[in-house]
């Protein structure tokens, strides 16, 4: 008797199992977005949340994948890493299989390992991490496995575009580097210098310079120290509100100089650095910027963003070319096993909305792509940032093969 | 050199009048009440934010004038209807309640101006260098400031000292159960000073929004300094935070521009040092990077050594 019981309870759960899986077969395709939505990073989370919303109706318009549409869910991890871990457990408590994030190198290194771990203790419910912007180069190196992809540039790649830009301008003599006292402000500055003695020997570092972050309140004597030192251009990986404060001060200082940088756009910061910056400060990154010409395709799509979210600018074209390959990968693959959608990203090529063709390379799951450099600018601005009539215009293009540097993974793959 | 250190100490100088101009309100209200008013960066945020807007409507001199109006008033309103009730419930009441007034303050200003930073620009008439030497050059708004704090201290000092309302000020400071017995209204006096100290740091925030930025976390980046200030410079004493803030933005500025790290000292002393060791990477800070926390080891000192602050009569 207690037997049977014992076999109806099981064959009931295994009917329920059935019944529940089947409904999801048929419901759609999620995909969680863990980024911060509350404290002081909210502003380039919900921009990036209305990014992929948009990207994925699109998606969902031509017909979703293999029969099913994509659903964007949100989770807020505050930018902290161990928040984020708590939100990657109700993500797989959820049953969703595929995680976008990438605000914060030290996030991304927590959600990394955390996913590791757990598909190597539970091979049954494997969640893919696909990270858009989070560019320590450890993520694809020494800590690379196989359920994480990236599909932004890694700081060191876009060091070496930008060295490879330097090392054309013979004008450059001097450089001066400073950025904020914490890892990623340390990796452009070891990168910048090795990069820069090995491609122009001739160049001098004429200061290499860590400042704590946020804490800075004025910017002037580190910009009186940059003019002391004659450095004809400075590179700087500062965001948010150190980079606006040196944007501001270089202005006030009378610094005529070029300012490479990594983050100095949008999300309020095209409109806070404003007329200061024109003709400036230049940004590197992994996409073209609008102007002075883009693709119709490219325009329509911005466009159709911006009707749909005035206050807000698509400032991350990778967050579309993400999204859009890991539907290919579960169109080829024709499931959504992770294991099989991670294989067929591997190796993937696709090309970007922006006519650039780009690669997911199989050693280390790092999408290879050319880097552009652009300049702040109120000139030719057909697309601006932050409604502000100032925007970026291209300046240069280092081509996929300048900029792709040699994998340094050593990955175990599931047999 | 030359050029360094004159655009050091010129930058010294505006960066310090700024923070004088924060904190003489402050050591007022704190002389008063005898607890740090916490809320008191959030009024210097409020100044920026509501130039910010006003500038667009009115122009950015009536800014200049209202912004800082409307936060005195909001700051005697605080006053008269929240710290006056609070008082009675003791000091540990009343730090809270700044506490709670300043994290209201920057929650509200998120929600009606949103999180991005906002682009609160120097007026075009001010946007020209002044003059230039070398390759620098010292712009025309920072001159401005400083003009507009020098004043506000001139005005500051001959009120408090030369006027019958410094005097009864000054008094209720030290003696409140006293100018009360001469018939004076001492909590008018608590919550005038309460506005006009916040007017101050409103009108601190209108003038230095454009050149720090106006964005969510410009209080707390302020913030903690102006308590500094206050401390070094001794309770109550206008004079002392006069001092205290020259001082502390004279050395922040030059302490950036130093390159010198204990390494060096003592290489050239002839003591090489050992670059293994285990506190290798003490050694080798250099002062400039440590400039944004010199402040805070002035303040550490001070309380050593002469715990009411340089001006103070009274234990902090």
């Amino acid at each position: 008797m207690r037997r049977q019981g014992l076999r109806s309870l099981v064959l009931g759960v295994l009917a329920m199992a059935a019944i529940v899986s089947a409904a999801q077969a048929q419901g759609p395709v999620k995909i969680a977005y863990v980024d911060p939505l509350s404290g002081a990073f909210a502003a380039t989370g919900e921009n990036g949340l209305n990014q992929f919303r948009f990207a994925a109706d699109q998606i969902n318009r031509a017909g979703g994948v293999l029969g099913r549409q994509l659903e964007i869910v949100p989770f807020d991890n505050k930018i902290s890493p161990q928040e984020s871990l708590i939100q990657l457990k109700k993500v797989i408590g959820d049953g969703i299989q595929f995680v976008f994030q990438g605000n914060s190198s030290g996030v991304a290194h927590a959600i990394s390992d955390a996913v590791q771990k757990h598909n190597e203790r539970n091979p049954g419910s494997r969640v893919l991490y696909l990270n858009y912007s989070a560019v320590d180069p450890a993520l694809t190196q020494e800590k690379c496995h196989f359920w994480h992809f990236r599909f932004d540039a890694h700081a060191d790649m876009k060091m070496a575009a930008l060295t490879d830009v330097i090392k054309a301008n013979t004008k450059l003599k001097k450089i001066y580097i400073i950025g904020q006292d914490y890892s990623f402000g340390k990796a452009v500055a070891a990168a910048a210098v090795s990069m820069l003695a090995t491609k122009r020997p001739d160049i001098q570092i004429v200061g290499n310079e860590l400042h704590p972050i946020g804490k800075v309140k004025d910017f002037s004597p580190y910009v009186q120290k940059i003019i002391a030192s004659g450095a004809d251009a400075v590179i700087t990986g500062n965001w948010g509100a150190d980079m606006i404060g040196l944007a501001k001060a270089a202005n006030d200082g009378g610094l005529k100089v070029p300012f490479y940088t990594y983050y100095a756009a949008s999300d309020g910061v095209t409109a806070a650095i404003g007329a200061a910056g024109i003709d400036r400060i230049r940004l590197v990154h992994e996409s073209p910027a609008a102007n002075p010409t883009a693709p119709k395709v490219v325009g329509d799509y911005l466009k159709a963003y911006k009707k749909l979210y005035p206050n807000g600018d698509v400032n991350q074209p990778r967050i579309h070319t993400g999204l859009n390959m890991l539907v290919l990968a579960i169109k080829k693959a024709g499931t959504t096993d992770v294991d099989k959608v991670a294989a067929a990203l591997e190796g993937m090529e696709w090309t970007t909305l922006n006519g650039d063709r780009v690669v997911m390379r199989r050693d280390d799951h790092q999408l290879l792509m050319p880097i552009y450099i652009s300049v702040h600018t109120n000139k030719n601005i057909v697309f601006d940032f932050d409604n502000s009539g100032l925007g970026l215009v291209n300046e240069n293009k280092v081509e996929i093969d300048k900029a792709t540097l040699p994998a340094a993974c050593k990955m175990d793959r599931p047999s | 050199m030359f050029e360094l250190v004159l655009f050091s100490l010129l930058n010294g100088l505006v960066f310090g009048m700024l923070l004088f101009m924060l904190s003489s309100g402050l050591t007022l209200i704190f002389g008063m009440m005898g607890v740090l008013n916490f809320a008191h960066a959030g009024f210097y945020m409020l100044g920026a934010y509501f130039a910010y807007t006003l500038t667009g409507y009115l122009g950015f001199w009536p800014a200049l004038v209202a912004a800082p109006l409307l936060v005195g008033v909001l700051g005697a309103l605080v006053e008269r209807y929240g710290l006056r009730r609070v008082h009675r419930f003791g000091h540990v009441a009343e730090l809270i309640f700044t506490f709670g007034a300043a994290v209201v303050i920057e929650e509200v200003v998120q929600l009606a101006w949103g999180r991005p930073a906002k682009s609160y620009e120097v007026p075009e008439f001010l946007d020209f260098p002044l003059f230039r030497l070398f390759q620098g050059s010292f712009p025309a708004y920072k001159a401005f400031m400083l003009l507009i704090s020098v004043a506000i201290f001139v005005f500051l000092f001959a009120v408090l000292t030369r006027t019958r309302a410094g005097l009864i000020i000054q008094a209720s400071l030290t003696h409140p159960s006293m100018v009360a017995m001469l018939g004076h209204n001492v909590p008018r006096v608590f919550m005038v000073v309460f506005g006009i100290g916040s007017a101050l740091a409103g009108l601190a925030g209108v003038i230095a929004g454009p050149v720090l930025g106006t964005f969510p976390g410009m209080a707390q980046v302020l913030g903690s300094i102006v308590f500094v200030v206050v401390v070094i410079g001794g309770l109550g004493s206008v004079s002392g935070a006069f001092v205290a803030s020259l001082l502390i933005g004279i050395v922040q500025t030059f302490a950036v521009a130093l390159n010198i790290s204990l390494n060096s000292v003592l290489a050239a002393a002839g003591i090489p040092l050992d670059a293994q060791g285990p506190l290798h990477d003490l050694w080798k800070v250099t002062i400039a990077q440590v400039a944004p926390i010199m402040p805070y080891l002035l303040l550490v000192l001070i309380l050593i050594v002469r715990p009411t602050g340089l001006f103070g009569t009274r234990e902090t």
